[in-house]
């Protein structure tokens, strides 16, 4: 084995591994959140659609999904090894073992959490990532004023194979501008329409909140950068951006939609 | 006399370590609030001598806090429910007449039970053997001062090298991990100019001779350093991987 590959197979080099796509997953969730704020503008979905667009089919954005992919399997086998190697190193448990005295709850409990952000991931890349590349959606057709962008008017287009994507034209002599996308709004707002997955939703972004108070010092931790200088800012915003701010906006989405 | 309690005890019991062992019920009877915890078993072998049973066996040593000797795991936590202690400076005042108390040993792949409370933690050993130390020629005493070392470093150095190698650390972690313990004595070198010639080495052959004894990965919750009875701190472990890092990845020497 090279020195690069024990190094990796040590328990540092898992724990490692663990803190460099868990704080590219955060990273990650940072942008994914900005931009789907865009589900918030009162536009029929027009600017999401659009970057729903950019978003797939924008050269080196693909390249960082697909980075994105495999940091998640990765996080996840790496997590399971580690796992099943902890387990091993305590093969007689505790008649009684007081975790709750000695550490906070969700430091005990990452596995459980990661479980269900994992079952959650497949879910809502089920429900919109494959559909959006897979499934024969409807198209929205977008008219915008020239004089007036807030004024929009939008009708449903069938599905067709040859249809692009998304395309947009100006039509000058009829003073609008033409938006036909490929309508993901459209499914983000029929899927938030049942009660019990807008629950899905909200139960997974508690658990996210909960897997990130403990992840993303966690990863520093590991890394090493604990200073006096940086723990204080590391934890902010482990805490109150990763752990409370960003769970509480995305799970806003589907309550706006079940509400609206 | 009559604040003396009566206590029920659940012991571990193993005959050795290829043998599976149980819990067993004693009652101490009498038990005298002043009586450290060690010694209310001293009482209770005692009582289990004079039958003809065969006395519970635990590590014990100075009764002093200082040695390390001591372990158990008391109602779910080393050292007994009591912060910065050993077991042989928890009292019995710190229970109530009437109480179970669950006494088991450390339990971990790397500190296998050689017989009821007592285990083999001589993969700490091991450990300090592969790289916990430094190689120097003795000479005369240098003056004093002549080495300068800032006090903040010298304070940190010194804490780390409070670690009596009691592994509390390893019987607290939910994964049996002993990093904190490991962290502390690469610390404690790893701060001080003497332990510089060997610091990238000796951190890279402790952790490897960690992982080969069977310790589970750290997952940052804590509990070691809630549970050290020297209160030595995380941050080791975060100095420990900081070096192991910076060795594996960022230096091609050594």
């Amino acid at each position: 084995m090279s020195n690069f590959a024990k190094t990796f197979s040590s328990s540092l080099g898992k724990k490692l591994v663990m803190a460099l796509t868990g704080i590219f997953l955060c990273t990650f969730l940072v942008v994914h959140l900005v931009g789907n704020l865009q589900l918030f503008k009162d536009d029929a979905g027009q600017a999401f659609n659009a970057y729903a667009y950019f978003m797939t089919h924008f050269g080196p954005i693909k390249i960082v999904s697909y980075l994105l992919y495999a940091s998640i399997i990765i996080h996840a086998v790496y997590a399971l090894l580690l796992t099943a190697g902890n387990k091993k190193a305590r093969p007689v448990a505790y008649a009684v073992q007081k975790g709750g005295q000695n550490s906070p709850w969700t430091s005990r409990n990452m596995g459980i959490l990661g479980t269900i952000l994992l079952i959650f991931i497949v879910v809502h890349m089920g429900d919109f990532w494959w559909k959006y590349h897979n499934a024969e959606l409807p198209y929205a057709k977008y008219e915008i004023s020239l004089d007036n962008p807030n004024d929009i008017q939008v009708s449903e287009l069938p599905y067709d194979a040859n249809r692009l994507i998304h395309s947009e034209i100006v039509d000058v002599q009829a003073g609008k501008q033409i938006v036909v996308s490929k309508d993901l709004y459209k499914i983000v707002n029929n899927a938030f329409q049942t009660w019990w997955y807008v629950l899905l939703y909200v139960v997974a972004m508690a658990a996210l909140s909960f897997h990130l108070i403990h992840g993303f010092k966690s990863a520093f931790q590991t890394i090493g950068w604990n200073n006096s200088n940086l723990v204080p800012i590391i934890r902010f915003l482990g805490v109150w951006v990763f752990g409370v701010l960003i769970p509480l906006a995305f799970a806003a989405m589907p309550l706006y939609f079940f509400f609206k | 006399m009559s604040n003396n309690m009566n206590l029920t005890l659940k012991v571990w019991r193993q005959k050795n370590a290829k043998t599976k062992g149980e819990l067993v019920s004693y009652q101490a009877d009498h038990v005298s609030p002043d009586m450290s915890f060690l010694e209310m078993l001293d009482v209770v072998n005692e009582g289990l001598i004079k039958k003809g049973d065969d006395p519970i066996h635990f590590d014990h040593d100075c009764r002093e806090g200082i040695c390390g000797s001591c372990s158990l795991h008391i109602n779910g936590r080393p050292h007994g429910p009591k912060q910065g202690i050993t077991t042989c400076q928890l009292h019995m005042r710190s229970f109530n007449d009437k109480d179970t108390i669950v006494i088991e040993p450390w339990r971990a792949e790397g500190f296998p039970v050689i017989k009821d409370l007592s285990t083999d933690r001589s993969a700490f050993d091991r450990i300090q053997v592969a790289g916990g130390f430094i190689s120097v020629n003795t000479g005369g005493a240098p003056d004093a001062n002549a080495m300068p070392i800032p006090k903040v470093v010298a304070d940190e150095a010194f804490n780390s090298a409070t670690c009596i190698g009691c592994g509390a650390c390893v019987a607290a972690c939910k994964n049996a991990s002993a990093m904190l313990f490991v962290s502390a004595k690469v610390s404690q070198l790893a701060l001080l100019p003497q332990g510089q010639p060997e610091r990238y080495r000796r951190v890279q052959a402790m952790v490897s001779q960690m992982d080969a004894e069977g310790f589970g990965s750290c997952t940052n919750t804590g509990a070691c350093e809630a549970e050290c009875p020297k209160e030595i701190s995380i941050t080791n472990i975060a100095r420990m991987n900081r070096d192991y890092f910076t060795a594996k990845l960022l230096k091609s020497e050594e």
